[in-house]
C-alpha cells in the first residue's frame, strides 16, 4: 500500500466477511432514507420497464431467443472462446487469460506500467468491481478514476455500489450534493460555487470534473457487455458518453471480459440489443452503444488489450442447474422487481452482485463457506417475480432452491436438520400425521384466548409482529372421519 | 357445466387439514353442491414444499412418494392452494428426477397432469364461473405468488369472485407484489418478511375491504397475523369459503358471514 | 500450465455433460434473424422522427437541395463559432458553413483532444437509422469521421437519408454486417447523452454532445 492514497478509500473490510443476510437486512430496514430512496427508484423503473416491454408484441419470443443463444454459447464455450481469441487477435487486439482476480489485476497493472501511466479512467464495469481492480491499482500506485456518474458518486462517497446498473441508487440528490461539495475538489476540478441538488447541475459538475481526466488519460479500463466471437467485436452499452470517452480518447484500452460475455455472432446482437435496454434502463434504446473490433488505424486506442476472466465462472458452468446464472446480461430487472431488494437495498448482500441474481451468482462464484454466502440462497421469499422479468429467462427461484440444498448438504448436522428429518418421516404416512395432529388439537383445547400473541425464544421470529392462530380443536381429517363413519378410505 | 363421473380426490394440504379445516370443508360443500363426488383419502399428508424450499430434498421424498401412493388412482386431484399444487407440479418431478428413480418420476408426471388448484378445477374442468355463491361483503383479492407464477391460475379467481352475488370486489393496489410469507423465509428472514407484510397490509387497508381473500391459507396466515396484531378489523378468508357460502346457508346459520377457521 | 490452458481446461471439464455435437445441433434457436416483425409500423420515417424526438433531440425534414443550408442554420441556431466536418463529407456542407462565418475544421491533420474540446460542433453523415428505437448508427466511414469527432464537441448535427432508415434493430444489424466485416467501429446514438443516476430522474447531457440535431433528407 502506498503511503498516500491517490483515490478515495472505500469502506474498510472484505465484503465476504460480512454477517449473514438477515442481520445486515435488519440494519438496513431501519434506514428510513434508504427505504424511501429505494422505494421511489424501484417503483419508477418498474413502471417504465413494463411500458417499454409492452411495446414489443414478440417480447416472449425475444426472451426465448436470448435464452437459447446464451445456452448454445455456454454449452460450447471452449469453442467460442477460441474463436473469439482468434478474431480479436486477427483484429490487432492482445488477448490475455486470467484464472482469477489477482491475475487479471496484475495484467492491468503491468500494461499501465509499461505505458508509464500512473492513472487510468474507467468505464463502469461489474467485472472490475468483482476483482476489486481499483484497490489493486491503488496499491500499485496507480489511480483508477470511475467516470460513470453513479460510480463517481460511490467512489467520492467512500462507499460501495448497491445496484448493478445504478450503483448509487441508495443516495438521493441532497446526499449527492453533499458528497460532491465535500470530496470533488480533493481529486480534481471542484464543483462550481453554489452547487444545488438539481440533478442537471450535479451532472454538469461531474462533466467538468471528469472532462479534464478524459482528455489527459493515457490508459482506459473497461468491461464489455458482449464479446462477439465471429467478428472479434466488443460491445459497451451506456448512457452518459463516459464510456465513449474512455473507449476513444486514450492511447491504450484494456477490457476485462468475463468469459460468459461471449456471443457467437454479430447477428445475435439484434436479440440482445432489444432485450437489454428495455430491461435495464427501461428505454427503447440506451443513448450510446459502442462496438469496436480490435485496433482501428487512426481512430481510437492504438493498443487494445482484452483480458478473458474466469474467477469462478467455470465453477458455475460445472453446475448443470446453476449454470443458467451465466446467461445474465446484468440488466438489473430482477433487482428492480424484487420485494426483498426494494426494502433492504444492495449492501446487505455482501457482494458487488446484489438482489436475486446476486443471491444465486455470489454463492456459486465464491462458494458457501462464509456466513453471508451461505445465507444468500435463503434471502428470497421465492415469489418468482425475478424469473418473470428476466430477459434471458434465468429461473432464479429454481437455482435458489438448488443452492439451498447445497448449503444444507454441505453443512453438518443441525437442530433444523433434525426437525426436518422428523417432519419428513411424519409426512411419509397419513397415520403418522394424524397422530401428530392429536397434539395440535390438544393445544387448541388448552391454549387460552383467541390467538397466540408474542412468544419468547425461537417462536419470537413469527410472533414478534404477527399473531398466530390457535390450532382448531378438530382437524379436517377428524371431521371427515366423523362425517363418514370411519372414512371411505380405510 | 361438465361434472366428471369419477370421484374427485380432495388434497386438503397439511396446513389446511391441521390449522384451517374450514377451508377443505368449504371445498367439500362447494364441489358436492356442484354435483361432484368427493373423497378425502386419509393416507394423504403434505406436498413436502417446506422441506424442498428449505433445501431438504431428501426429507421431502416421503411426501412425494406418499402423494403418488395416495392419489394416483384418482382422475382428479383438487387442492385449495396455488402454492401446494404448484409444489406438486413444479417440484415433485424435479425431486423424483434427482432421486434417480425413473419409475417414481413416471408416476409423478402422470399425477401432475391431473392435479388442479380449486380455481382451475372449477373454471377449466367443471366449466363454471358462477358457482351460485352469495357473499354480501366488500372484499379485495391478493394473488399469491405461487398461484400467480407457478400454478398460473391467472384471472380465474377474479372471474369466480366477480360472479358471487352481493360481493363487491375492490382492486388491491400493487396486488402482484409478494406479501413476504415465503415459507421458512418468514422465520429465517422475519424482519424482511414483516416489512413486506406490513406494506401488503397497508395496501389491503387502503381498499376499505372487510375481507382479504387469497387462494392460499399459508400467505393468509401471515397477512392475517399482522392484521390481527394491529386489531385492524379486516378478516382474512380463503377463496373456497366465499365460493361455498350461499344465501340459504347464511340464513340457516343466522349470520351474515361464514364460520371462520381460526383467526389466521 | 498457462492461464489460457487452465481456463480452457476448466471450461471443458465443466461441460462434461454436454454431448459432442455441433453447437447448432445441441441447442436450437427459434429466431429468424434480420426479419422485420409482423405488425411493424408502415410509416417508418414518421415513427423514426417521433422516436428520436422522444429523446429530446430535434429532427428536421429537409430536401437534398437544402441540406447544406440547413446544416449551417442549425449551427447558427446554437451560435457556435467553429465546427468540425469530416473530410469525406460533401464539400457544399463546408462551403455553406464557412459562408455563415463559422470556422470549419476537417481533422486533417488530426485534431488534438484539446482542439476538439475547443470546437463548438460536429457535422456528420450516418450509416443506418432505426425507427422503432429512434437510433442513429455511425460506422465512422469518411463522411462521419473517427469516433472522437462526434463525441467531444457539445453539438452534433447529424444528417441521415430517408433510405438509410429501417424499421427495427434486426434490419439494422443486417445492414451493418458489411461495416463489421470491414472491422469498422460502430456508434449507436439514441438521443443526446443522458443519465438517470440520480434518483432515476433523466437528465440530458453529460459527457457526450448535450445537443443532438438530426436532419432527415427526404425527396
Amino acid at each position: 500500500m502506498s503511503a498516500v492514497r491517490r483515490t478515495p478509500a472505500p469502506p474498510p473490510g472484505d465484503l465476504q466477511d460480512m454477517p449473514k443476510f438477515p442481520k445486515n437486512a435488519a440494519k438496513e430496514l431501519r434506514n428510513t432514507q434508504l427505504r424511501k430512496n429505494l422505494r421511489h427508484a424501484t417503483t419508477t423503473i418498474r413502471e417504465k420497464r413494463a411500458n417499454v416491454v409492452a411495446e414489443l408484441p414478440h417480447w416472449e419470443q425475444l426472451r426465448r431467443a436470448g435464452e437459447a443463444i446464451k445456452n448454445r454459447t455456454l454449452r460450447h464455450l471452449d469453442d467460442y472462446l477460441l474463436q473469439l481469441e482468434e478474431s480479436l487477435t486477427r483484429n490487432g487486439a492482445i488477448v490475455h487469460w486470467a484464472s482469477d482476480a489477482a491475475e487479471a489485476n496484475q495484467i492491468v497493472i503491468d500494461v499501465a506500467r509499461a505505458k508509464g501511466a500512473d492513472e487510468v479512467v474507467k468505464v463502469k464495469s461489474m467485472a472490475t468491481q468483482e476483482i476489486d481492480l481499483n484497490e489493486a491499482l491503488e496499491a500499485a500506485g496507480i489511480a483508477a478514476w470511475e467516470t460513470d456518474l453513479a460510480e463517481l458518486i460511490v467512489q467520492l462517497g467512500h462507499d460501495r455500489p448497491s445496484h448493478i446498473l445504478v450503483p448509487a441508487i441508495h443516495r438521493n440528490r441532497s446526499e449527492v450534493r453533499e458528497i460532491f461539495t465535500e470530496e470533488m475538489g480533493r481529486y480534481g476540478t471542484p464543483p462550481p460555487d453554489g452547487l444545488t441538488d438539481d440533478p442537471a447541475m450535479l451532472a454538469g459538475a461531474a462533466r467538468v470534473h471528469l472532462r479534464e481526466k478524459f482528455l489527459r488519460a493515457k490508459v482506459a479500463v473497461s468491461g464489455a457487455n458482449f464479446a462477439v466471437a465471429d467478428s472479434g467485436t466488443l460491445v459497451v452499452v451506456e448512457s452518459e458518453g463516459n464510456g465513449r470517452m474512455c473507449l476513444t480518447l486514450p492511447e491504450t484500452l484494456i477490457s476485462i471480459v468475463g468469459i460468459e460475455k461471449t456471443v457467437p455472432t454479430f447477428d445475435d446482437l439484434e436479440v440482445f440489443l432489444q432485450l437489454l435496454p428495455r430491461s435495464s434502463t427501461a428505454e427503447r434504446m440506451n443513448p450510446y452503444t459502442s462496438m469496436w473490433s480490435g485496433v482501428r488505424e487512426g481512430d481510437g486506442p492504438q493498443e487494445v488489450h482484452v483480458v478473458l476472466l474466469d474467477n469462478g465462472r467455470t465453477k458455475v458452468l460445472a453446475d448443470e442447474v446453476g449454470r443458467q446464472a451465466l446467461r445474465c446480461i446484468r440488466c438489473s430487472a430482477c433487482l428492480n422487481i424484487c420485494p426483498v431488494y426494494e426494502r433492504v437495498g444492495g449492501h446487505a448482500y455482501g457482494s458487488v452482485y446484489p438482489g436475486p441474481i446476486g443471491a444465486i451468482l455470489t454463492p456459486q462464484l465464491r462458494g458457501t463457506a462464509s456466513a453471508v454466502d451461505a445465507s444468500l440462497p435463503f434471502a428470497s421469499s421465492l415469489c418468482g417475480a425475478c424469473y418473470e422479468v428476466c430477459p434471458v429467462r434465468i429461473n432464479i427461484p429454481e437455482v435458489l432452491v438448488h443452492l439451498r440444498n447445497q448449503v444444507v448438504e454441505s453443512h453438518g448436522p443441525s437442530v433444523e436438520g433434525t426437525i426436518m428429518k422428523a417432519g419428513g418421516w411424519v409426512m411419509g404416512d397419513g397415520r403418522r400425521l394424524a397422530l401428530v395432529q392429536k397434539g395440535s388439537e390438544l393445544a387448541g383445547r388448552v391454549l387460552p384466548g383467541e390467538v397466540i400473541g408474542p412468544l419468547p425464544g425461537p417462536a419470537a421470529g413469527w410472533t414478534g409482529a404477527r399473531d398466530l392462530p390457535k390450532p382448531p380443536t378438530q382437524t379436517f381429517r377428524d371431521w371427515w372421519v366423523a362425517e363418514h363413519q370411519g372414512g371411505r378410505d380405510e | 357445466m361438465n361434472v366428471p363421473t369419477s370421484t374427485v380426490a380432495l388434497f386438503a394440504t397439511c396446513i389446511n387439514d391441521t390449522m384451517f379445516p374450514e377451508t377443505p370443508k368449504a371445498v367439500v360443500r362447494l364441489l358436492e353442491r356442484l354435483g361432484c363426488r368427493v373423497d378425502f383419502p386419509l393416507q394423504q399428508t403434505c406436498c413436502g414444499q417446506m422441506f424442498t424450499n428449505t433445501g431438504y430434498f431428501r426429507e421431502a421424498m416421503p411426501s412425494v412418494r406418499n402423494f403418488v401412493d395416495t392419489f394416483e388412482r384418482y382422475d382428479y386431484v383438487v387442492g385449495p392452494s396455488g402454492s401446494c399444487v404448484g409444489s406438486v407440479r413444479d417440484q415433485h418431478p424435479m425431486l423424483a428426477h434427482r432421486h434417480g428413480d425413473p419409475g417414481l418420476q413416471r408416476r409423478v408426471e402422470a399425477i401432475v397432469a391431473k392435479t388442479y388448484d380449486l380455481s382451475e378445477f372449477l373454471v377449466d374442468v367443471l366449466g363454471v364461473t358462477d358457482v351460485g355463491a352469495y357473499f354480501p361483503h366488500r372484499v379485495t383479492y391478493h394473488p399469491t405468488c405461487h398461484s400467480l407464477r407457478v400454478t398460473k391460475v391467472g384471472d380465474r379467481p377474479y372471474r369466480l369472485l366477480s360472479a358471487v352475488r352481493g360481493l363487491t370486489l375492490v382492486e388491491l393496489p400493487n396486488a402482484q407484489q409478494c406479501c413476504g410469507f415465503g415459507g421458512t423465509f418468514s422465520l429465517k428472514n422475519s424482519d424482511v418478511s414483516v416489512a413486506m407484510g406490513t406494506d401488503k397490509v397497508r395496501a389491503v387497508l387502503d381498499t376499505g375491504a372487510e375481507y382479504v381473500v387469497t387462494g392460499d391459507n399459508s400467505c393468509l396466515m401471515h397477512i392475517g397475523g399482522l392484521l390481527s396484531r394491529m386489531r385492524a378489523g379486516v378478516t382474512p378468508i380463503h377463496l373456497a369459503e366465499i365460493l361455498a357460502s350461499t344465501e340459504d346457508a347464511l340464513v340457516a346459520a343466522g349470520a351474515t358471514a361464514p364460520q371462520q377457521g381460526g383467526s389466521r | 500450465m498457462s492461464s489460457r490452458d487452465a481456463v480452457l481446461g476448466r471450461v471443458r471439464a465443466a461441460l462434461a455433460d454436454v454431448p459432442a455435437v455441433p453447437a447448432a445441433e445441441d441447442v436450437a434457436i427459434d429466431w429468424e434473424y434480420g426479419q422485420r416483425p409482423a405488425g411493424a409500423a408502415d410509416d417508418t420515417l414518421g415513427l423514426f422522427v417521433e422516436r428520436v424526438e422522444d429523446y429530446r433531440a430535434e429532427v428536421s425534414w429537409v430536401t437534398p437541395a437544402e441540406v447544406a443550408a440547413r446544416i449551417a442554420d442549425a449551427l447558427g441556431d446554437h451560435e457556435v463559432t467553429s465546427a468540425v466536418v469530416p473530410s469525406g463529407a460533401p464539400q457544399d456542407w463546408r462551403d455553406a458553413i464557412a459562408a455563415r462565418g463559422i470556422r470549419v475544421l476537417t481533422d486533417e491533420p488530426v485534431l488534438s483532444h484539446a482542439e476538439l474540446d475547443g470546437t463548438g460542433a460536429v457535422v456528420t453523415a450516418s450509416r443506418v437509422g432505426i425507427a422503432e428505437t429512434g437510433t442513429i448508427v455511425l460506422d465512422h466511414g469518411p463522411d462521419q469521421g473517427r469516433r472522437a469527432l462526434s463525441l467531444v464537441p457539445d453539438l452534433h448535427v447529424c444528417v441521415i437519408r430517408a433510405e438509410q432508415v429501417v424499421a427495427d434493430v434486426p434490419e439494422a444489424v443486417a445492414r451493418l454486417r458489411p461495416s463489421i466485416d470491414a472491422r469498422q467501429p460502430l456508434t449507436w446514438i439514441s438521443g443526446p447523452s443522458a443519465t438517470s443516476d440520480i434518483e432515476l430522474s433523466r437528465v440530458e447531457g453529460v459527457h457526450g454532445p448535450r445537443t443532438l440535431r438530426v436532419l432527415l433528407v427526404d425527396g
